[in-house]
């Protein structure tokens, strides 16, 4: 059998499989993180939480309303979208003035709420939900079997990720969206509703993360802290990208995905922590990232 | 400051002397009251970053929890005595905040605060995963000791006062580097950064040297608490932990002096009390007074009264 550095090439091929999933989960979050910060300035604590609430809601969705899984991933979004935009103009609205650190602590005292309600109510300990129907089973690649759930969410992330792309660089909205970016102010002069952008921009940045959290559902343990550390990967993952870029943040998703995924095979006793030590590195060689064109 | 001022101050601070020598006679819990120090001093070393340099380390428990480890460790397995031990415990806080500190002063503002979340974290795990931190278990049976052999800490009473003459002494000492000429630097720092620049102030420097010692003095609290409750467990070193002294510093007053100190004590008392009657429903709370003080009670209670009065306290 083939191997590298002293592994079984298979094993290699479905921890890099895993890295990919994991990685497709990072970049469809800090894609969403990404477009926030980049409108709002607000550094979305609670992105983890949202995720968190999506895949809540595809199970209560199942479990309670018999939602199945392809409703679930439109219904699950737009109500969690919806709660971002009560969010939006209930508090995070009154700071857009004052420091960015008060968006970034009131979204922490949210992801609080969210998750500590949801261990109220379901308790601390991981729910399944089943993979749907369509998806079980899996390609034989002949070096190894590729479950077809896996081959999905992977191919829905980065679908979803190009789309957003597209979306913000290549279309009219997204340059409304872009001036609304750059200049606040001179778009309100245009006649641009700006606080009307902004309000649906939370809410699709937040629907990101929910879908995100639907996507997830079937391979992860739906569970009340689900988010709460994998938000701080995140921030990681947006600090060696920079968070200037939307190209960026998918990117360095997707590929340290893929790094922690190879970590796991060769020194499994850093995968946790690989992110973070890439993040040092990248601090000290490039402090404003690494697509990172804002000034620090 | 008037003759009056200095008048009230000192009969502010000589009530809170009485309040603080007579605590354990009036009935409270002495280990409760030693824990409530441990936090206030927690709290008062993470408001000399947040209150007086305006950075938000979002990952304050890494000091804290790994001195508390480090402490644990020496006393316990390598049987060091209780001073050695909690001197150790500083020098390795402050060492970690001298190493994050280097890498997180590179970026201001939410960055700042994103850097430090992301590298406690990485203490985190190495505090689960390493040889001698009893991973999930933690550290347990920590002995306290005594001072160079002459008075037992093993008594509440006497290790009582211990920790509040530590309390007190750190309490002076930032009071002394608040009103030094660093802490003017680093006032100026927290009001107009580009201009301390330009009137030549390295100011990365000013600011790792307050990370350095906010760290170190947050790592003397964390050794306290070991030694105080006898045990060490992940969650010393956990973003929950974090998270509580942000909020403690912010609802007492952030940039004020006694502000953290009541913060602390509010929210660990809340704890304390509320979690045998909600369970689990304690974090909604703490979120909540996360959300209230962020948007409506952006000076926390000691910053009100400072406004009401027009003067510092």
């Amino acid at each position: 059998m083939t191997t590298v550095f002293g592994v079984p090439l298979p094993a290699i091929l479905g921890q890099l499989m895993l890295g990919l999933v994991n990685g497709s989960f990072y970049a469809l979050l800090s894609l969403g993180l990404a477009v926030i910060f980049g409108l709002l300035g607000v550094v979305n604590f609670a992105h983890g939480a949202f995720y968190m609430l999506g895949a809540f809601a595809a199970y209560v969705g199942l479990e309670t309303f018999g939602v199945n899984y392809w409703c679930a991933l439109i219904l699950a979004p737009l109500t969690v979208g919806i709660l971002g935009i009560v969010i939006e103009r209930l508090f995070l609205r009154h700071l857009y003035q004052l420091d960015p650190l008060y968006g970034l602590l009131l979204t922490f005292g949210i992801a609080l709420i969210a998750e500590g309600i949801m261990r109220g109510l379901f308790g601390a300990s991981g729910k399944s939900y089943p993979v749907p129907d369509s998806l079980r089973g899996g390609f034989n690649l002949g070096f190894m079997v590729l479950p077809i759930y896996r081959a999905w969410v992977i191919f829905a992330s980065l679908s979803i990720c190009g789309a957003s792309w597209f979306l913000i660089e290549r279309t009219r909205l997204g340059a409304t969206l872009r001036a609304a970016t750059e200049n606040a102010h001179l778009a309100q002069a245009f006649g641009i509703n700006v606080p009307l952008i902004v309000m649906m921009t939370y809410g699709a940045g937040v629907a990101l993360a929910a879908l995100a959290g639907v996507l997830a559902a079937p391979v992860v343990q739906v569970s009340p802290l689900m988010g709460s550390s994998l938000v701080i990967v995140v921030f990681a993952v947006v600090v060696i990208g920079g968070m200037g870029s939307i190209l960026g943040a998918i990117a360095s998703g997707v590929v340290l995905g893929l790094i922690e995924g190879l970590t796991k095979v060769i020194y499994p006793e850093a995968s946790n922590v690989v992110v973070f030590v890439i993040m040092a590195v990248v601090l000290i060689w490039r402090p404003n990232g690494l697509f990172g064109r804002e000034s620090p | 400051m008037s003759a009056k001022d200095r008048f009230a101050k000192v009969w502010l601070y000589g009530v809170l002397a009485i309040v603080g020598l007579a605590a354990p006679w009036l009935g409270l819990y002495p280990v409760f009251l030693m824990k409530l120090l441990c936090f206030s001093l927690f709290a008062c070393a993470f408001n000399l970053l947040l209150g007086y340099t305006k950075m938000l380390s979002f990952g304050h428990a890494a000091y804290f929890g790994s001195s508390a480890y480090v402490t644990g460790w020496l006393v316990t397995a390598q049987g060091w005595g209780t001073i050695a031990g909690i001197l150790g415990g500083v020098a390795v806080a402050a060492l970690l905040g001298l190493a994050i500190g280097a890498l997180a002063v590179r970026r201001q503002g939410i960055y700042f605060a994103m850097i430090t979340l992301a590298l406690s974290q990485l203490v985190f795990f190495v505090c689960l995963q390493a040889p001698f931190t009893g991973g999930e278990n933690g550290l347990q049976g920590i002995p306290r000791g005594s001072v160079f052999g002459i008075i037992d800490l093993g008594g509440d009473a006497a290790m009582y006062y211990f920790v509040l003459a530590a309390f007190a002494a750190v309490y002076v000492l930032i009071r002394r580097i608040v009103h030094s000429p660093f802490g003017q630097v680093l006032k100026a720092i927290r009001a107009n950064e580009p201009r301390a620049t330009s009137l030549g102030y390295k100011v990365d420097r000013y600011k790792l040297l307050a990370f350095v010692l906010s760290a170190g003095l947050a790592g003397l609290a964390g050794s306290l608490k070991a030694l105080v409750l006898g045990f060490v467990t992940l969650s010393d070193v956990s973003q929950a932990t974090s998270g509580e002294v942000i909020l403690m510093t912010l609802l007492g007053g952030s940039g004020t002096f006694l502000g953290p100190a009541l913060g602390a004590i509010l929210v660990i008392s809340l704890q304390e009390y509320l979690s045998g009657l909600v369970g689990a429903w304690v974090s909604v709370m703490i979120g909540a007074i996360f959300v209230v003080c962020v948007t409506a009670f952006r000076r926390g209670f000691i910053g009100e009264i400072e406004r009401r009065l027009a003067r510092r306290i």
